[in-house]
């Protein structure tokens, strides 16, 4: 018992927290700018696969690291916008389509990875983004090391969850995009284009996602490694669920998560010897899908999520 | 602009001929990645169906590849007829391979005619039962099982891999996490001497024959049909919707389950948590290219099939990255998903006035 309380009182802990939430708190940003605007992406498994790949390759071919982050945003944004036509004008279906681009992204960046590094035995590795020091905050005690000890993408991620909420709650852009998740006939009639808001929010939300892979290939770790997203695409769309659509709502349920696999991870050095390693790493996929049980009853989707709409048909 | 206008009941050559279409424009749009990896477009392609066509064991290789597909395509299939988004054909697999390989290795003895079916039940049913899961989730709960069954995807491969670590180790492995090997009397036989063809892809054949039979002709396949079209017409015409969705995951569940019995069980003879290149996703796009028809399927998986073999062949003579194989399927995905509206719409392309007179 005293062994948890430890865990939980040291400022490392609650670093690895933020750092595990950092690339899950873009994922379900982007995710619920899609679904906010009455579409389902589940392109973000292979969002996250090219966000990596491309940010990681951007910058081993000499972009720099922000340059990077463009150019994961700017992937992300292609395939967004991929999923975006195949849904919105043309109204086909939101489930097969984002699987198509998952597979679509995850086996493009494999082979423009594979084409490009044909026989390395190890992954080569880029200058990843270092933890930023600012001076004072950095180093207070506790806070210090657990907040302000994070590479410059989680501070990044923060301040989407800000930006994100002020948008979608503050300005008349955020509301419409609202409106056209909910009641997109009620927003034609108000002279807005029902496809040009869903096809920006799409676009905008898979930009987004992609940084979460990139956080992955340029923070978390220094080189790109096949299947290494593992299903963190998958846990965001049900932690969007999980955070009834709110940015502030998505930002804690990311905290918590990384709380929880920060948690398990220290107490499988702990209790590793009885316990087999795999029950671990089983742990994050379960917490989502009781995350999912838990909110199922209360959960206020967007009326218009998978409904597509077609221009004066009621 | 482009009008589409909503077209009446689909001809059955017009659905092979969007699919066809669909699979050729991937193809053709495969060049691309094919230019830029720097092979020739027709070299590669002739090196592909030199790969999978050009010998007797090219050719049987395909079909031992496409069994699995048939499978877990029909799987994909019988679920989206009724919008039951079963994505977790992949975990169902592994679950009815380590089902197969717990019966077929010594825990029961007996002569063939008692352990081929005891392994295939097993199989089919470990895969319908990890189905069952999400599946009652969503009628009890209303936990959507799109991210549920992806998600247990990772679980079952995970606790797969926790038993072939832990209790069914086999000793004799020289320490790599692998299965005890499935008896001789539990293996499925061989189709061929000397070819690895089995007996799985008679069951897959003969799956498909059994889906198409339960979807046009009995009552379950009518209400299969009648909940995925409209879940709420359905349940107010006093079909019990609830149980037609846990019938069809069962079912959908045990397809992918026997998809995995037929990879241990037939052709590898052990487990191993690499037994599925992704076949559980693959079967997605069959079922898709298939236009979810259980005999479509067939020739879908020989498709995607020779696409997967003919790749690996031409990777080996080129080494350009087998990865192709896999963005040429994802490719026909969203190909055979755009084409889909040429089934459901006339096309027309219609002037400015005669666009204004529409509108007003």
């Amino acid at each position: 018992m005293s062994d948890i309380i430890d865990i939980l009182l040291s400022a490392n802990f609650w670093a690895a927290a933020l750092r595990i939430a950092t690339p899950l708190i873009f994922g379900v940003i982007g995710a619920l700018i899609c679904e906010r605007a009455g579409v389902l992406n589940l392109g973000i498994e292979g969002i996250f696969t090219a966000g990596a790949m491309a940010g990681w390759m951007a910058v081993w071919l000499g972009a720099g690291l922000w340059g990077g982050v463009l150019v994961a945003a700017l992937a992300g944004g292609f395939f967004g916008l991929i999923h975006a036509i195949l849904t919105v004008p043309l109204g086909l279906s939101q489930h097969v389509s984002g699987i198509g681009v998952t597979l679509f992204a995850t086996s493009l960046s494999y082979f423009i990875y594979r084409t490009a590094l044909p026989d390395v035995s190890s992954p080569p590795r880029i200058e990843a983004f270092k933890p930023l020091d600012i001076p004072g905050l950095s180093d207070l005690p506790f806070i210090g090391p657990a907040l302000f000890q994070q590479t410059p993408l989680t501070f990044f991620a923060l301040a989407l969850v800000i930006g994100t909420a002020y948008v979608l709650y503050r300005t008349p852009l955020g509301l419409a995009i609202q409106a056209v998740g909910d009641n997109p006939s009620a927003v034609e009639s108000q002279g807005l284009s029902v496809y040009g808001l869903r096809i920006g929010a799409v676009v905008g939300g898979s930009a987004i996602m992609a940084l979460g892979g990139a956080f992955l290939t340029m923070s978390a770790f220094d080189a790109f490694f096949f299947g290494m997203v593992n299903g963190r695409g998958w846990i965001c769309i049900a932690l969007t669920v999980f955070a009834s659509w709110r940015p502030g709502k998505a930002l804690i349920g990311a905290l918590l998560f990384g709380a929880f696999d920060a948690f398990q991870v220290r107490l499988q050095t702990e209790v590793g010897s009885f316990v087999p390693g795999q029950v671990f790493l089983m742990m994050p996929y379960l917490l989502s899908i009781a995350a999912l049980v838990v909110v199922a009853r209360r959960a206020d989707y967007p009326r218009a999520l998978l409904v597509p709409y077609f221009r004066g048909q009621r | 602009m482009i009008r589409f206008e909503p077209r009446g009941p689909v001809s059955l050559p017009r659905m092979i001929g969007v699919s066809v279409a669909a699979a050729v424009v991937a193809l053709v749009l495969a060049a691309i990645p094919m230019l830029f990896a720097g092979l020739s477009v027709f070299g590669a392609y002739g090196l592909m169906v030199k790969g999978a066509f050009g010998s007797l064991f090219a050719f049987t290789e395909m079909l031992t590849r496409a069994s699995p597909l048939i499978l877990t395509g029909l799987a994909a299939a019988v679920a989206f007829r009724a919008k039951l988004w079963n994505i977790g054909a992949e975990g169902q697999l592994y679950a009815g391979a380590l089902a197969a390989v717990a019966v077929g290795t010594g825990w029961v003895s007996g002569p063939s005619y008692v352990l081929i079916p005891a392994v295939v039940l097993a199989g089919a049913l470990a895969g319908g039962l990890v189905m069952l899961g999400p599946t009652l989730l969503k009628t009890r709960l209303g936990v959507d099982e799109v991210v549920t069954t992806l998600l247990l995807n990772f679980v079952t491969i995970l606790f797969v891999q926790m038993m072939l670590e832990g209790p069914m180790k086999d000793p004799m492995g020289m320490g790599w996490p692998q299965s005890e090997p499935i008896l001789d009397e539990a293996a499925l036989p061989k189709l061929m001497d000397r070819m690895r063809i089995h007996f799985g892809l008679i069951i897959a054949l003969l799956s498909s024959l059994a889906v198409y039979f339960l979807l046009k002709r009995t009552v379950w396949g009518f209400e299969i049909r009648a909940v995925g079209e409209n879940a709420a017409a359905a349940r107010h015409a006093g079909i019990p919707v609830t149980a037609t969705f846990v019938r069809v995951g069962l079912l959908s569940g045990a397809l992918a389950g026997l998809a995995g019995v037929g990879e241990v069980a037939g052709l590898k003879g052990y487990l191993t948590a690499d037994l599925s290149p992704g076949f559980g996703y693959s079967g997605i796009v069959v079922a898709m290219l298939a236009g979810l028809s259980p005999i479509g399927v067939v020739f879908a998986a020989l498709f995607i099939a020779s696409i997967f073999v003919g790749a690996d062949s031409m990777s080996r003579a080129t080494g350009v990255s087998n990865y192709l194989a896999d963005l040429i399927v994802a490719m026909a995905l969203l190909c055979v998903l755009v084409s889909g509206l040429f089934l459901r719409f006339r096309i027309r392309f219609v002037g400015a006035p005669a666009a204004k007179e529409a509108a007003e």
